[in-house]
């Protein structure tokens, strides 16, 4: 290991193949979720309307334009790794970082509420409400919670993907790393993009 | 390996992009505010596509990569397409 340059075999076509190929499991996972939600949401429209105006419409929209500035961020973090700039893509990852946790503290509030309100899976209030409101609220929690699970799981990739950047490991000819976490951070915008309309905008 | 030489897009891209999403954003919140009933669904669903479709093309580079990731994310969208058109005619005709 004393000779810096060792000639290690890289294929970026086949590593970022690969990270599709992951993200369409996943597109898969909430495109079977969303089907679920249609089908009932069709048996039961007044139970889905009426608890679709509990959601706020307001932290919804904030939270899709924070992911939609996010994904910029890591978009540009590319070209900036291209073109050499190692500071800028560090910031550009930061700010994709910090984005990411602001969202989940709005989740945190968003869903808060909705606990103090007692509309949380399994609640006595909702027991009363009906069949059609344990649906919606069961979805939510679920669909939203998975969402935001894979917002943590971007954290952590980003971070991994930070940490290579400043130590040099993932550079201006070498950054197929960067690439797949990136395509990774853009996927949970894409789902976050039709589950928004879906829970929040469509009552 | 040629082939890896990627071209590089300007920020300013980017910064385009984030807007129009923006916009589409802003136009489905207002849009859908207005009671249209089942057209509601249809506006905000074309409008989700639209910003997808952004997102994959510009953020996802799939506009400006080599062509096989394009062919494989459209073969995989036509393969979800068939799954909720089935699913759906499944459920009408029941």
């Amino acid at each position: 290991m004393e000779h810096a340059v060792t000639h290690t075999h890289r294929d970026d076509t086949a590593s970022k193949i690969g990270m599709w190929l992951f993200l369409f499991t996943e597109m898969f996972l909430f495109v079977g979720l969303f089907l679920v939600y249609s089908i009932y949401r069709f048996r039961n429209p007044e139970a889905f309307h009426q608890a679709a105006e509990e959601l706020s419409t307001f932290i919804g929209t904030l939270n899709t334009v924070i992911l939609l500035i996010s994904s910029m961020t890591v978009a540009m973090s590319i070209t900036s790794i291209q073109k050499g700039d190692k500071k800028l893509t560090l910031i550009l990852l930061g700010i994709t970082i910090f984005l990411a946790l602001f969202f989940l503290v709005n989740k945190y509030f968003e869903w808060g509420a909705k606990i103090e309100h007692g509309l949380y899976p399994g609640s006595s209030y909702l027991k009363e409400l009906g069949h059609g409101d344990i649906l919606f609220f069961g979805l939510y929690f679920f669909m939203t919670g998975l969402h935001a699970f894979h917002i943590i799981v971007g954290m952590i990739l980003l971070g991994f993907v930070y940490h290579r950047v400043a130590t040099g490991r993932v550079h201006s000819t070498d950054f197929a790393f960067l690439e797949n976490g990136g395509l990774y951070w853009h996927l949970v915008d894409l789902i976050w993009i039709f589950l928004f309309p879906l829970f929040y905008l469509i009552t | 390996m040629s082939q890896e030489k990627t071209h590089i897009i300007p920020y300013k891209t980017y910064v385009y992009v984030l807007l129009v999403l923006l916009c589409l954003t802003f136009i489905s919140v207002a849009v859908t505010s207005i009671e249209l009933g089942t057209l509601t669904v249809t506006v905000a669903l074309v409008l989700a596509s639209i910003k997808s479709f952004l997102v994959l093309s510009y953020f996802m580079h799939l506009r400006f990569d080599q062509k096989i990731y394009a062919i494989m994310v459209t073969g995989i969208l036509l393969i979800i397409i068939i799954v909720i058109l089935i699913t759906f005619l499944d459920y009408y005709y029941r």
